[in-house]
């Protein structure tokens, strides 16, 4: 089950770093998604696996439970990381409504032409 | 008076605040603006000779205020001799500056913001003189570049002011820059950074490896500050400043500091043959080439400049002798030299505003036209010049009289006839200023009528030439001071016996020497002075600018690569040096082995994980058709809730899985406005690039999330485990650990939450506002719209489902402290349940059934959240204490309630509010876009064409 977790965190830290260095926002976005989820299994998984032991607690019978730290730092950050993803979903989409386009460097030559344009056109 | 130490920090402050009276008093006019500019000056003198006859009996006043202990700095200030005479000097020359600058600034320049600069770079001059802490003197250090920079661009509309200003802060900043290094060194070495500790430390820093280290970049600060050769190029271009300034800052003070620090340090750094070599001869040779520059100089006050130049050198070299009696001459001559050259320039400042020229070629015969000027010149050029009875003439003997005794490299004659040939041309270019200035006959062609000048000009420079006269007639007089600070610089009692004849001694033969060499050297001055514009020198402001101009390039070329505006490059950068560090620090620590066993993989979890890896390899392929790379994160999102859930975290799997829904309904949203498909502009090779760097990345954290997963390693868990239901309340112990334990991390998360939601409001509310609203506005309605974009299915459903769908968020959010559930998950299945609302009937009808304006929502979240904590003030305990009890009410059962129940229901308060606000302020787009307003729950009502038809039938 371990390699299952570590393999998973993996692929999807690699498909989330190959996603955020594409040259469009929404990709980027994409790949951070994906590294949100690479992040968060990755914190849990430092609480070690255990199966069938959710930490809520069996008051009158002995029981063994996961680590409950983890997962409450995890909560947290799976709703933080929406938060993060909204915002900067509205960057994205208030930039390309500004700009007309959704790149992401300032050096791609699509930025240029349009610098061009308005230089030309004032 | 017992102890005047505590008026050392009142001192200091005085000028700081008086900084702020000029910019208001001169709207009452010029005289009550310098009245109150002299106000914070005379205060801070009378207080100073409260505390001098402390100092003179020998004491040590101190005071000290703790600011940053953690990092060694405190505001601590410390008055002994030295500090009193550098006080003293500052001051006093200060009030005279002010009186002067009264009459001298013309009604066109901006007298009240002249006098604030003024003020700031006395407080600055007056901190470095009395600070205890080297810190602490480094900021005061740092400020005299500042505000002497603001000093000489006062003509702002002078390109030579703004000029000279920017060289001046550039090396003199630079210096700074070098000192702190140096005190930085020199506080690691003793331990403290407190002027008195290391003063009394001296053997161990002298002993110290880091002693060259820490001399260099201390000298560096002294002689970029006090303009000794390299450095020396600056003073003359500062010159640019108002006579005033130039008369402040470049005879008496600023060019001072580095002096003062030389002789602050003395106790410290001399005495070593470093030191000697280093400080005497770059003081030699700075005093000497000053001297000479300045015999050419026709400027007036280019003449000063160099001339300044030279004495600073003189002085620098009195320091670097490193004998005791070096020393009181250099601090004998620090207060001579401040007496004569502030009046001389001033004496320039008449002259150029007389006759409104400084051009000594044009001028000539002004004894007959300014008799008073002509005097004070006179005077004081001779001090200038080392003549008899004038104080200058003293202290150049005591010079000299060093030089005879000292040896440079085994040789005993070399000092000796440098510094004379330095004294030779010190006599022709004071001479000359005296002889082409004021005598010879009256001329006619000025660009001025010139005349004496109103007694508010002269008094300064007149009062300043009495003591000139005084000191060197009765130098007794300056005998206890002098012995004071001498004192303070070597440590040690000292005893000067200032005498104006000291007999036939060999410096006076020296003297002799100079004085008709200087003669000699005026009268061959015209051919002199046509071979050395006909010769070559080295320009020092071309070179300076080169230099500068080579570093902004090189600055510039740095910047623009790395800092290209391409965020796929630094984040390239980014993770690529992040895996490389890892790397090296997995290489280098040390690894227990492996401690646990692994777990067996049950056919649905190869299924999972086969879906995920699969569904990830997928967005990666097809990302480019956005649509479907977003219903793949949505398969990504449901294998890991479902991996929550197989390994013991519901809680998490729930959250998961509901932010997942949203997520992707907030992603659909953005990607209705965005384009639909990402154009295919990488290269191969770029994206086999990419390709490495996330593959190698990829397998860094699986190998290292291997690492842990297959080791045992204690945390504080077991505490939570076994204290949630004692100290919390409550049996769900990631639910307790959120609101209870690390109650205050969940607040703070919350509010981060709440601002991510209002920020994504205002970024809406300005971008509809702005030109997108307008494009968003003129944007087509695409054709292949949906006709029936409510449906009557979908309307119903949803309807039906609102109230269950609430009533499952109530059920997991009362539960949550005791099973999986909680204000998070509840917020965020109840704003699902809003959602469905919004996507069934429209925007429009949903948002006018709205009650709670989801604005407050987040605010009654954070606030219940808030005083839940408070609450716990008032009995006493830490903020966020939870306490727990029992409640019975009529007709339910007994059950437990703590305050963690209201923390929780802030929580749920604040995230419902934020998701909803994030999603409505995106779905507010549509409106712009054309979409049709809907005062109707669906688009087509069945209910409505029964009773239609019904109506037709009747």
């Amino acid at each position: 089950m371990e390699i299952v977790v570590a393999s998973s965190v993996g692929v999807l830290t690699a498909g989330g770093v190959y996603l955020i260095l594409r040259l469009r926002a929404f990709p980027v976005i994409l790949g951070l998604a994906l590294l949100s989820y690479a992040v968060n299994v990755f914190l849990f998984a430092t609480g070690r696996l255990a199966i069938n032991a959710p930490p809520v607690l069996q008051l009158y019978s002995e029981a063994t439970y996961s680590d409950p730290l983890p997962q409450a730092l995890v909560l947290t950050a799976i709703v933080i990381s929406f938060g993060m993803t909204a915002v900067l979903v509205m960057v994205a989409l208030g930039a390309y409504l500004e700009a007309d386009h959704d790149e992401i460097n300032m050096d791609s030559p699509n930025t240029d032409e349009d610098m061009s344009n308005k230089e030309t056109g004032a | 008076m017992s102890d005047g130490s505590t008026l050392l920090p009142l001192i200091a402050s005085l000028p700081f605040l008086g900084a702020l009276v000029p910019g208001i008093m001169i709207r009452a006019g010029r005289n009550a603006c310098a009245t109150f500019t002299a106000v914070p000056t005379i205060l801070a003198l009378v207080l100073l000779g409260l505390m001098a006859p402390a100092v003179l009996r020998g004491e040590t006043l101190q005071a000290e205020i703790m600011w940053l202990p953690q990092l060694g700095l405190s505001v601590s200030f410390f008055l002994d001799g030295l500090g009193l005479l550098f006080a003293g000097m500052i001051l006093g020359v200060g009030l005279l500056i002010t009186l002067y600058a009264r009459f001298y600034l013309s009604g066109d320049d901006p007298m009240g913001q002249f006098y604030t600069y003024l003020l700031l770079f006395q407080g600055a001059m007056l901190g470095i003189v009395i600070s205890d802490n080297i810190l602490l003197l480094l900021i005061f250090w740092e400020l005299t570049s500042l505000s002497s920079f603001l000093l000489i661009g006062y003509w702002k509309h002078l390109p030579e002011g703004r000029q000279g200003a920017r060289m001046a802060l550039a090396v003199t900043g630079a210096g700074g820059l070098a000192m702190i290094g140096g005190m930085l060194i020199l506080g690691n070495i003793v331990g403290s950074y407190n002027l008195t500790d290391i003063l009394a430390q001296g053997d161990a820093i002298r002993a110290s490896e880091w002693y060259m280290p820490a001399l260099i970049l201390i000298l560096l600060g002294a002689f970029t500050k006090s303009a000794q050769f390299p450095f020396h190029f600056w003073l003359p271009h500062a010159m640019a400043a108002p006579t005033p300034v130039s008369a402040y800052l470049h005879s008496a003070t600023m060019v001072k500091a580095g002096v003062f620090l030389l002789a602050r340090m003395w106790p410290v750094l001399s005495g070593t043959p470093e030191w000697f070599y280093i400080v005497a001869t770059v003081g030699l040779i700075t005093m000497v080439l000053g001297a000479v520059i300045a015999l050419f100089k026709d400027d007036l006050k280019a003449l000063l400049a160099f001339s300044t130049v030279s004495h600073l050198g003189l002085l620098t070299m009195l320091l670097g002798f490193g004998t005791e009696k070096a020393a009181i001459a250099a601090v004998f001559h620090i207060i001579n030299h401040l007496t004569f050259k502030a009046a001389l320039f001033m004496t320039a400042g008449i002259v150029d505003h007389e006759t409104h020229t400084r051009d000594i070629k044009r001028l000539g015969g002004l004894a007959k036209l300014m008799p008073i000027t002509a005097v004070i010149g006179t005077i004081t050029a001779l001090s200038m010049a080392g003549i008899a009875p004038f104080n200058g003439f003293i202290s150049k003997e005591k010079m000299l009289e060093e030089a005879v005794h000292t040896v440079w490299w085994e040789n005993p004659w070399l000092v000796p006839a440098v510094a004379t040939l330095g004294a030779v041309f010190s006599v022709a270019y004071s001479l000359r200023f005296i002889f082409h200035v004021f005598g010879g006959p009256v001329r006619d062609d000025y660009p001025s009528k010139p005349h004496d000048p109103p007694f508010g000009l002269w008094a300064a420079p007149a009062l300043l030439t009495v003591l000139v006269v005084g000191i060197g007639v009765m130098p007794f007089l300056a005998e206890p001071i002098v012995n004071i600070a001498a004192t303070a610089v070597t440590g040690q009692e000292t005893n000067a016996y200032l005498k104006l004849w000291h007999g036939l001694t060999p410096a006076l033969y020296l003297s002799i020497v100079a004085v008709v060499g200087g003669i000699v050297l005026l009268l061959l001055h015209r051919p002199l002075d046509r071979a050395w514009l006909a010769a070559p020198r080295p320009e020092a402001k071309a070179i300076f600018d080169a230099l500068y101009a080579a570093l902004a390039r090189l600055s510039h070329g740095l910047t623009d690569g790395l800092h290209n505006g391409a965020i796929s490059r630094y984040l390239a950068i980014f993770v690529t040096a992040t895996v490389v560090m890892g790397y090296f620090a997995f290489t280098s620590g040390t690894l227990s082995p492996p401690s646990r066993d692994l777990l067996p993989i049950p056919a649905v979890a190869a299924v999972g994980w086969l879906l995920l890896i699969v569904a990830t390899g997928l967005v990666v392929i097809n990302h480019r058709n956005r649509f479907r790379a977003l219903i793949l994160i949505g398969i990504i999102g449901l294998m890991v809730s479902g991996g929550f859930v197989y390994l013991s975290a519901p809680d998490l799997a729930l959250t998961q899985i509901s932010v997942e829904t949203v997520t992707i309904m907030l992603l659909l949203l953005a990607l209705y406005f965005l384009p639909k498909d990402t154009p295919k502009e990488s290269s191969t090779g770029l994206r086999l690039r990419d390709g490495a760097i996330a593959v190698t990345a990829g397998a860094g954290v699986a190998g290292l999330a291997m690492t842990f997963l297959m080791r045992d390693f204690s945390s504080i868990s077991d505490f939570h485990l076994a204290n949630s239901y004692t100290g919390g309340g409550g049996t769900n112990v990631v639910n307790v650990i959120l609101v209870d334990f690390r109650g205050y991390d969940t607040y703070g998360e919350i509010i981060v939450l709440g601002i991510a939601g209002l920020t994504i409001f205002a970024l809406m509310e300005s971008l509809l506002r702005g030109p997108a609203g307008a494009r968003l506005k003129a944007q087509p309605v695409p054709p292949d719209r949906s006709r029936d974009r409510h449906p009557l299915m979908m309307v119903v459903a949803t309807r039906a489902m609102l109230p269950i769908a609430v009533m499952v968020g109530i059920y997991i959010f009362l539960r949550g402290h005791n099973q999986p559930g909680g204000g998070f998950v509840a917020g965020l299945v109840i704003s699902i349940a809003l959602l469905m609302q919004y996507m069934a009937s429209g925007f429009a009808w949903t948002q006018s059934r709205q009650r709670i304006e989801y604005h407050s929502m987040i605010g009654w979240g954070a606030l219940i959240a808030g005083l839940t904590g408070v609450g716990a003030w008032l009995g006493g305990a830490p903020f966020l204490t939870s306490i727990y009890g029992y409640i019975k009410l009529p007709m339910i059962e007994k059950f437990g309630l703590g305050s963690a129940f209201a923390f929780d229901l802030g929580v749920f308060l604040t995230v419902l509010g934020a998701v909803m606000l994030m999603l409505y302020s995106l779905s507010r787009i549509a409106r712009y876009a054309g979409e049709t307003v809907n005062v109707e729950p669906m688009d087509y009502d069945p209910s409505l064409r029964v009773t239609d038809s019904k109506q037709e039938e009747t």
